[in-house]
């Protein structure tokens, strides 16, 4: 066992870990942070999709002591500081971006990635982002939707009636 | 101007802020304090007999609690199947025990051999490393042809053969039906593969078993659309505990799309193990043992044939399916290929005589079930693939071909036993045309040409049977399970009001769209309903959420209690209105006297009913909850009409899709914007299928497609353009036997979209003068790319 420290939505946390304790592990089982999920077991799926150092990353491929000394950001730290939804996570629920809500977190923090990393991306752009997250229940479209729109881009409005 | 609340509104979801904010509460995120570790050691050869399991050196690993395998098992019940298929000859279907852990025999890869169960879950998979299997590995049966010839490797031993049932629909139609072919101007036949899927919810299963020796009850915490279904399968079937000493909980669920309806060994082994060891159980499936453990879906194959006359009216369909079973009967498996599937055979079309064969097969597989539209996808494949092959033989128009033998009088009885109430195919043809383009075409097939692509116009026309089911019609067809659902409509003192429906929400949002439908009954604000879900011990028996149901029986459930409701109101507004009860009306959150100004508000009116001072005691019980169950007298009939183009690559044999519109008949609508979104996802799903989605299994019974490695899921960049993208449901004929006119939207475009792609890549293949008639999804570019090569 080893012990790391790190900084988790801003707060200062430590824990005693396995050297195999991956960082997803870490965050849902010591810290009880259970909205990052997991999806699979081959780095795909995305649903674990955090940010550490301010880049986007899958937890579960990286060891809980690489992180020691990080600044980690999940799905629990997005919100604005009054509890108010940010403009990403507004714009997924104005554009019905999601449904059972298990992919939601990691989608959430990679449309944050991108759009701190590419401002007003194209549709295409979006499209290709998402390579590593998978949804099986909205069919994209409205995740796109709604990242295009977070985005300040115009998107029609939500339903045709 | 569009409604901003109640039925027809687009509310936003409520349940949206706490998926959001990361706050969900799915079945892994339970923890029990004390919780032991389940990990299953399943096998990786798909045949064999067990000799032996040592697990002497495993059991003095750390932290392991106990080990368990089949011997621990043997006087429990197995796994239950929930329907009995009586075949052509009036004999029940083959059906085998379905053990939890495997007794002596493995049959398929997956199946679990022996159940470590530790302190955690890293201890109890160390330990199972260190399990010794004598196995005598035994040839596996794969190919269901192979599988029913005689003197093939048996399944099951214990049977006959590997035949579960042979099964022909409508057995009386068969003579008229090879008549109507002799006599036929013109036949189409095609033989067709639906190719096995894995339904892959996002969330992988998990279950959490319980005991509370303080009153001897168990809990199980378990990723289901259906609880109270799993309460009774698993307490009546496999363990013997009565329902008022078990709880079943399906708390947020991340997806189902059928999988997640079915009783599963790992339930059952929750349950079990938590009674035996006094400990909490817990179980959370990999992605791995995702594919080789959850139910897989379709795995049809067809050959189809269509009888024209000699002005292009069908005149009969004859079909020979042969279906797989896989290794057990999961929960619904046998209802799939017969009663979803065969009863869909008439399709849009007036076409007089209908003959359906399928046969059942056992196979060392993973067991197939129901799957997002589960037998109506695999109907509508195969008649929309023959049709549109015909017009290409015939040299008609596709549209013109469908429209001319389109039904157009409801209610209609089609040959296979079900009664369309109502519906209007050409009214979705003609709006699926004017979204579509369709005098564009040309010039935009000319434009991917000019690219040297090929550019292809597929058209489609389904219809499904949802809202299912009658509970009395379904007993017959040989269910063993009624199809009713339930609700509670608790209005508290204040008047706001907790409905409790044995519905199950697992992303369709029945916590915004539900009380909507109460908040337009009452007049009253739609956040001062709330809808409680997924648990038995505060739900009424109800049967869970799949076949497109929710709104149309478990929505009707929640109507009916309502009403009742309303008039127990309107007794107590009488009352202390002084007015006769029939003149009370209810508008606007307000009772009021007919033709006065006299009114009194709902929470003045739900206040007296639990503050009874001037009350009329003697006439009416205080308080104001009412249940009711609704049994639907017919199935739902959702009909649409869908398009799409797509652009070939001659070169690699790449297809991608440039356009894609879908006219749907939902009939009333309550929020659109849930709606777009299931349309939009099952159509995801249905490209899948057709253009990368494929489970597959080597002549050895070896899974080829065990994680998203090899399984090719759809990914945002799969899906046409938001500009190229129109899911429509203006057209509406409501259900006439429901009251709210509602018929189900969950599955349509599953069923809806595979045919359109594959119609809309043949037609690209034809354009660039490749003859091919037919091709099998997924339609990857090797698979596209020989077609082409001849
Ligand atoms: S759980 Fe990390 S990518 Fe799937
Ligand atoms: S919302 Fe269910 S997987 Fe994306």
């Amino acid at each position: 066992m080893t012990k790391v420290s790190m900084t988790v939505n801003g707060k200062t946390v430590s824990g005693e870990v396995e050297g195999r304790t991956l960082l997803v592990n870490f965050l849902r089982d010591d810290l009880h942070l259970t909205g990052t999920h997991v999806g699979c077991d081959t780095s795909q799926c995305g649903a674990c999709v955090v940010h550490v150092n301010g880049e986007a990353v899958k937890a579960c491929t990286m060891f809980a002591a690489e992180a020691d000394g990080a600044e980690v950001a999940t799905i629990e730290g997005m919100a604005n500081s009054d509890g108010s939804l940010n403009t990403i996570q507004q714009a997924f629920q104005d554009y019905h971006g999601l449904q059972c809500g298990f992919c939601t977190p990691g989608m959430v923090m990679s449309a944050a990635a991108l759009l701190k990393e590419n401002p007003k991306p194209s549709e295409a752009e979006v499209r290709d982002y998402l390579e590593g997250n998978i949804c099986r229940c909205t069919g994209y479209h409205n995740i796109v939707r709604a990242i295009m729109a977070a985005s300040g881009q115009d998107v029609p409005a939500v339903a045709a009636e | 101007m569009p409604k901003d609340h109640g039925i027809g509104a687009s509310t936003k979801r409520r349940e949206d802020l706490r998926f959001l904010t990361g706050v969900g509460n799915y079945t892994d995120d339970i923890n029990i304090h004390g919780q032991a570790y389940v990990y299953f050691l399943r096998s990786d050869v798909a045949h064999a007999t067990i000799n032996g399991i040592d697990t002497s050196a495993a059991e003095t690993m750390p932290g392991v609690v106990r080990i368990f395998t089949g011997k621990d098992f043997e006087g429990v019940g197995g796994l239950p199947c929930g329907w009995q298929v009586t075949d052509k000859h009036g004999q029940p279907m083959k059906e085998p025990a379905h053990p939890v852990i495997a007794q002596g025999k493995i049959r398929h890869v997956g199946e679990i051999v022996a159940a470590v169960v530790a302190d955690s879950l890293d201890m109890a998979r160390d330990a199972a490393e260190a399990i010794v299997l004598d196995l005598a590995e035994l040839p596996a049966v794969v190919d269901m042809k192979a599988a029913v010839q005689p003197g093939a490797t048996k399944v099951h031993d214990d049977l006959d053969d590997n035949l579960c049932y042979d099964w022909g629909f409508v057995e009386e139609n068969k003579a008229a039906t090879d008549k109507a072919f002799e006599e036929a101007a013109h036949v189409t036949t095609l033989e067709l593969i639906n190719n096995r899927l894995v339904a892959n919810p996002m969330e992988p299963r998990v279950a959490v078993g319980d005991y509370s020796k303080a009153n001897d009850e168990s809990t199980l915490y378990t990723t289901s659309q259906n609880p109270h279904v799993i309460r009774l399968l698993m307490g009546a079937f496999v363990l013997g505990i009565p329902e008022h000493k078990l709880r079943v909980v399906a708390p947020d669920v991340g997806g189902g799309f059928g999988t997640k309806i079915f009783h599963y060994a790992e339930e059952a082994f929750c349950t079990f193990a938590a009674r035996q060891l006094r400990r909490a159980v817990k179980w959370t499936s990999s992605r791995s043992e995702a594919f080789m453990s959850d139910a897989h879906g379709r795995d049809h194959v067809t050959k189809i044939e269509l009888a024209l006359d000699a002005d292009n009216n069908f005149t009969a369909v004859r079909t020979e399916t042969y279906a797989n079973m896989g290794a057990y009967l999961s929960t619904f498996a046998p209802s799939v290929p017969t009663w979803l599937h065969g009863t869909l055979m008439a399709g849009n079309y007036k076409t007089p005589l209908v003959y359906v064969n399928v046969k059942a097969v056992f196979t060392n597989t993973v067991p197939v079930d129901a799957y997002r539209g589960a037998g109506r996808p695999e109907a509508t494949f195969q008649l929309e693939r023959v049709i549109d092959k015909a017009a290409r033989e015939l040299g008609v128009d596709p549209i013109k071909l469908r429209r001319q033998n389109f039904i157009t009088t409801f209610p209609y009885a089609t040959p296979v036993a079900v009664e369309y109430d109502t519906g209007d195919y050409h009214a979705t043809m003609d709006k699926m045309e004017e979204l579509m383009d369709l005098p564009g075409f040309e010039a935009r097939r000319k434009a991917s040409e000019a690219k040297g692509k090929l550019r292809g116009l597929g058209i489609n026309c389904f219809i499904e049977a949802c809202g299912i089911a009658p509970s009395n019609l379904v007993g017959q067809l040989g269910a063993r399970a009624g199809l009713y659902e339930s609700a509670t409509v608790r209005v508290n003192a204040t008047g706001s009001i907790s409905v409790m429906t044995g519905s199950h929400s697992h992303g369709q949002g029945h916590e915004t769209a539900f009380p909507q439908v109460i908040a337009e009954m009452l007049g009253i604000p739609e956040d001062m309903i709330d809808i409680v879900h997924g648990d038995t011990a505060n739900t009424p028996m109800g049967m869970g959420t799949y076949g497109s149901r929710s709104i149309a029986v478990g929505g009707s459930a929640m109507v009916r209690a309502t009403e009742k409701i309303i008039n127990k109101a309107k007794k107590i507004a009488s009352h202390l209105l002084e007015a006769s009860e029939g003149d009370i009306e209810l508008k606007d959150g307000q009772f009021t006297v007919a033709g006065t100004d006299k009114s009194i508000a709902w929470g003045d009116v739900t206040l007296a009913a639990y503050v009874p001072h001037n009350y009329p005691l003697e006439d009416l019980e205080p308080g104001l909850e009412e249940t009711a169950f609704y049994d639907p007298s017919n199935f739902t009939y959702p009909a649409g009409a869908y398009a799409c183009e797509v652009e070939l690559d001659p070169e690699t044999g790449h297809v991608s899709i440039e356009k894609f519109v879908s006219a749907d008949d939902f009939g009333n609508v309550i929020n659109p914007m849930i709606v777009e979104g299931q349309v939009h996802g099952g159509i995801a799903q249905g490209i899948g299928q057709a253009l990368l989605e494929n489970c597959s299994y080597d002549e050895n019974g070896q899974l080829l497609s065990a994680s998203y490695m090899d399984y090719a899921m759809p990914r945002a960049d799969i899906i046409p353009n938001l500009d190229s993208y129109i899911v429509d449901h203006s057209c509406q004929t409501p259900c006439t036997h429901n009251p709210l006119g509602v018929k189900g939207c969950g599955e349509a475009g599953a069923i809806g979209s595979p045919p359109t792609v594959i119609n809309a890549i043949v037609d690209a293949l034809q354009s660039g003068g490749h003859k091919v008639d037919h091709i099998d999804m997924p339609a990857t570019p090797g698979r596209v790319w020989a077609a082409m090569q001849g």
